[in-house]
């Protein structure tokens, strides 16, 4: 798209939309290190994760600021508004994915380092499609794809049955040794927000597509897959 | 300024006026086919476009993209500029306004003009009300005089202020209140159709939003048309939404989609402020 003839309107989206990939970067490396964080029982790693979420929420204020200001001063129209709009939402969304990536690693602290590898394992492997989706609904906003932003959209029902067979898995586990029952109570919470996660992504994905098309995604019907 | 429209030459008294028209959903005025030439360069490009009835329409788009050129066709505006040419048809109430029997000062009646820079006449707050009126033989005796020059300035929100002072000078208001002072000459003859030509673009904010104000009022009664530069006016004001860029529509369409979700390339560039 053609710049603005006022050159500094042109700058501050170009600011706001990398404020914008600068959050979602920081949040994707606290899901996949929140991750390795309880797969390999690494601590500090996990300390880490938690350290970065306060970045997260000065970020968040930050692109609010520059929002409430462009709104104000530049009265934007057609797509700039659209893009801004959806900004103000992605913010909000990609500070609540980072909240429960934080959740995670701070599980992660609290868990005995005896626990069943197998269930750290599970939880691993959910978060691998989890991240993925995020990797993918930031790639087509920093793309302006509504086909990439489609695409998660519609992926959603992945992680809601793998949401379904982790629940499963950890019950018996939990059935089998009632000692695990406190791990796996952590676990749980870290599959639920996981599966959270993945629906923020959604609504990412729905805000690129309202960014980019100007129509409303969510009006559309998506299949629920989440039994639990 | 031409005020033709304010003092015509002759009048017809036998011409019923048109009373205030229920809400009909048809279109007050149907432009088809319309193509304006100033000499040889064409300004308007076979436009068609519909102004409903009870709503304000706003024609946007840069300088000299024929938003102006076109408003003035509603009321045969051009007739008085030297070699400019109107080919195509407008339509009211099934009748091509620039049929050779129409006759203009009587359709400038029944379709009225402000303008960007308020013109009141020389006269009293009052005459300049009652002018119309009275030319028109719209008013039996003083008193139905009195009852529509008060009824003019209520609607068009001068009213309270200028009641003490009706027989002071028009020009004495303030830029805001000789707009309105205007826009209550324009409906004191019961127009149908009410065209303005950046209404606001020589008041200052407050004045500005006293107009717009008066214009979402008079949306109740009227089918308004308003051309300005101001595409926030524009959002602001209005229903519909016209763009025009180098004598063509480019675009009509809800005011919503237009400034949210314009389909065409040349509008967004426009209203994003990306137009060269």
């Amino acid at each position: 798209m053609s710049d603005h003839i006022v050159s500094a309107y042109s700058e501050e989206l170009e600011r706001l939309s990398a404020e914008i990939m600068k959050m979602g970067g920081i949040v994707e490396t606290m899901i996949d290190d929140a991750s390795r964080a309880l797969g390999s029982n690494d601590l500090e790693l996990a300390k880490e994760v938690v350290a970065r979420d306060p970045l997260v929420d000065a970020i968040e204020a930050d692109a609010e600021r520059q929002i409430v200001s462009l709104i104000a001063r530049r009265q934007p129209m057609g797509h700039d508004l659209r893009m801004i709009l959806s900004a103000m939402k992605i913010s909000s969304e990609l500070e609540r994915i980072g909240d429960l990536s934080k959740n995670i690693a701070k599980r992660a602290q609290r868990l005995d380092e005896n626990v069943n590898i197998e269930m750290r394992n599970a939880i691993m492997r959910m978060a691998q499609p989890v991240s993925r989706q995020l990797r993918e609904v930031l790639n087509a906003y920093a793309t302006a794809s509504a086909d990439k932003a489609l695409a998660v959209w519609s992926s959603d029902d992945d992680i809601d049955h793998h949401y379904n067979s982790v629940f499963r898995e950890m019950l018996t586990y939990l059935i089998e040794d009632p000692r695990r029952i406190t791990a796996g109570a952590h676990m749980l919470f870290m599959a639920k927000n996981l599966e959270r996660i993945g629906d923020h992504c959604t609504n990412i994905a729905e805000f690129v597509y309202y960014q980019v098309v100007g129509d409303y995604l969510s009006e559309l019907e998506r299949p629920k897959q989440n039994q639990v | 300024m031409d005020t033709s429209q304010d003092m015509p030459a002759t009048m017809d008294n036998s011409l019923t006026l048109p009373v205030a028209h229920e809400g009909s959903s048809s279109p007050r005025i149907d432009c088809r086919n319309i193509k304006v030439f100033y000499g040889e360069a064409q300004a308007i490009h076979d436009v068609s476009m519909t102004f409903p009835d009870r709503a304000v329409t706003a024609l946007i788009g840069p300088s000299g993209c024929g938003k102006s050129t076109f408003l003035r066709c509603l009321n045969r505006m051009n007739d008085t500029i030297e070699n400019c040419r109107v080919e195509g048809e407008i339509l009211m109430d099934g009748e091509n306004i620039n049929d050779a029997d129409v006759d203009p000062v009587l359709l400038r009646s029944r379709v009225g003009m402000v303008f960007q820079k308020p013109n009141p006449f020389p006269k009293s707050i009052y005459d300049n009300i009652a002018y119309g009126p009275r030319i028109h033989g719209l008013a039996n005796g003083r008193e139905d005089l009195d009852a529509i020059v008060e009824k003019s300035l209520r609607r068009a929100g001068l009213w309270d202020e200028v009641k003490d002072r009706l027989a002071a000078p028009g020009t004495g208001l303030s830029g805001g209140q000789q707009q309105r002072l205007c826009i209550a000459r324009a409906i004191a003859v019961q127009p149908e159709v009410i065209l303005m030509d950046e209404p606001c673009s020589a008041l200052d904010p407050i004045a500005t939003a006293r107009i717009e104000e008066l214009i979402d009022e008079l949306r109740n009664r009227y089918c308004i048309v308003i051309v300005t530069h101001s595409m926030q006016q524009a959002a602001r004001v209005s229903q519909r939404t016209a763009f025009f860029h180098l004598g063509n529509l480019v675009e009509l369409g809800d005011t919503n989609q237009i400034f949210t979700n314009p389909r065409e390339k040349r509008t967004e560039d426009y209203i994003t402020g990306r137009f060269g």
